[in-house]
């Protein structure tokens, strides 16, 4: 890709490149400007204001469902990533049509739309009367993860020295042990790729969410979609804001860290 | 077998969460249930495939229509983006290409509503056109929005996968062609092109299946009239309670989606690449 260019060329792919970021930045910045409006209609300015920050921490209903995402998020993740880790290690030694089998099945929540997968699952819980809430979200989280820990964890279970376990072994570990001492450290990487990926994937989704949960548990998701119909509160912008900075000064600080190795950027498309 | 328990495991809580939910829309797709009894019957798809009505096929047909014009938009765009950020150096490349997958992590919802803000009548877009003198833009409610929030929402899933391609394609290839006589344009149509197809492919599916099964976008943005299927999907679970006809939907929905899936897959390759 190191061709010469002509300077018209560069100006045309910065000014290409402008316009693109501008296209996917113009909505966020009408969200962080909104959370410092005074007014709390969205089409008026009435100036600045950091009021929305203030009494974002008495809602009620923004912090219990931002707590419920976050719980949701955390343990959906690291159970997904203990089931998704042990699987991959499953799958990985499974020879013939049968790992194909269960790997197909693996990929089916990934691949399925969310509204299918939603309404699937929905259908499991009614049909054995299971009753719906936190429970059933968490189960849900963690289905629709799986195939992602096992998507991040397999690779490096394939690029492994397969000698490692046979040696580890030969030298007299119990199998058990072998696993946990010798191919769990080996793949930490893309366990914990798997992990954030897990995490991203849960504070990320609606749809899956909104056909799964109980009457009452709401998460940050569920409660801006019911937002959505009567207005906004600008405590919500507020509070993504806040969230948004978050996750820039995290992203800035990994990518100073990995800018060093020259690292690519972390693979989700 | 050193690992039968934890596979063993693992196939009976695939089934259950992965299959077995699957099944069950197969199984309320297909049966009707009166009171305590439930009998067989194809009445669901019969109603969808209804030719004398076909209201639920226009709705799937306009659906395919609208995913489809948001994918070409997307792969339009995206290509060239995915090819600039590719030519660029590795430190500055790898910096902008996390400010695509940044805004995917403010609420999903929000950012699509924040368009509305934009888009509305008296909203900045046409504030900003009519201080500038130019007609202002009557898109909100309208189909159009419904394409512009899945371009929006979209288009770093086909930027992605593009972009992850070209900064690994060999360059001596680029080079061969270059001695060999081939203007840039033939380089790249007759190269980089045909290297990259695997993952315009790849991009196509991930931007068109969201697409054509999304409710939250039309509802958001579009006006009554640009009802999608995964509307009338939605509609069936959480309005009318009817969940043979919801099922049925769904059925014929993931049929569309592994079918497409099957077509643009790589044969080779038995890992799904994301």
């Amino acid at each position: 890709m190191n061709r010469r260019k002509s300077r018209l060329m560069r100006v045309t792919s910065g000014v290409y490149a402008a316009f693109i970021f501008l296209f996917l930045y113009a909505p966020i910045a009408v969200l962080i400007a909104l959370s410092f409006n005074e007014s709390k209609l969205r089409s008026s300015w009435g100036g600045f204001s950091l009021k929305w920050y203030a009494s974002l921490l008495q809602n009620d209903r923004i912090i219990s469902a931002l707590g419920t995402t976050l719980l949701l998020a955390l343990l959906s993740a690291a159970i997904a990533t203990v089931i998704g880790t042990a699987a991959a290690i499953g799958l990985h030694n499974l020879r013939g049509p049968f790992r194909s089998v269960l790997l197909n099945l693996t990929y089916i929540p990934m691949l399925n739309p969310d509204i299918v997968t939603g309404v699937a699952l929905l259908l499991l819980f009614t049909f054995v009367g299971y009753s719906m809430g936190f429970s059933s979200l968490l189960l849900s989280h963690i289905a629709f993860n799986i195939p992602y820990v096992v998507m991040s964890v397999l690779p490096k279970l394939k690029q492994m020295n397969p000698n490692l376990l046979d040696a580890a072994m030969d030298l007299g570990m119990k199998p058990a042990t072998a696993i946990t001492k010798v191919v769990v450290p080996e793949v930490m990487p893309g366990v914990v790729t798997g992990f954030l990926l897990a995490i991203t994937m849960s504070i990320d989704d609606f749809v899956i969410s909104f056909f799964t949960t109980g009457p009452g548990v709401s998460t940050l998701s569920i409660e801006i979609y019911s937002m959505t119909r009567r207005g906004v509160n600008p405590e919500i912008n507020a509070l993504s804001t806040i969230m948004f900075v978050v996750v820039l000064a995290l992203l800035i600080a990994v990518n100073l860290r990995s800018g060093q190795k020259g690292g690519e950027m972390i693979n989700i498309g | 077998m050193k690992y039968k328990g934890i596979t063993y495991s693992y196939v009976v809580y695939a089934f259950t969460f992965f299959l077995a939910p699957l099944l069950l829309i197969l199984f309320y797709s297909l049966t009707a249930s009166d009171g305590g009894s439930v009998s067989f019957t194809l009445e669901n798809f019969t109603r969808f495939f209804d030719f004398s009505n076909p209201q639920y096929m226009k709705v799937l047909g306009n659906s395919f229509r609208i995913a489809g014009i948001a994918t070409l938009l997307c792969l339009l765009l995206g290509y060239p983006m995915a090819y600039i950020l590719a030519s660029l150096k590795p430190r500055l490349r790898a910096f902008l290409s996390l400010l695509f997958i940044l805004p995917m992590w403010m609420n999903f919802l929000l950012r699509t509503y924040a368009w509305m803000s934009l888009l509305e009548t008296n909203g900045i877009i046409n504030t900003l056109l009519s201080k500038l003198g130019l007609p202002a833009l009557q898109i909100m409610y309208t189909e159009k929005a419904v394409i512009l929030g899945m371009v929006y929402n979209f288009l770093p899933f086909m930027i992605l996968p593009i972009y992850n391609t070209l900064i690994k394609l060999d360059p001596s290839l680029l080079n061969a062609s270059d001695d060999l006589g081939a203007s840039p344009w033939q380089t790249f149509t007759r190269v980089t092109l045909p290297l990259s197809k695997p993952a315009i492919l790849s991009g196509i599916n991930m931007v068109f299946m969201p697409s054509v099964t999304t409710f939250v976008i039309s509802r958001l943005l579009g006006g009554s009239s640009t009802a999608l299927i995964g509307d009338i999907i939605e509609k069936q679970f959480k309005l009318v309670d009817d969940k043979g006809f919801g099922s049925a939907m769904s059925v014929i929905i993931m049929i569309f989606v592994f079918g497409l899936v099957a077509l643009t897959r790589e044969k080779d390759s038995e890992e799904v690449s994301l």
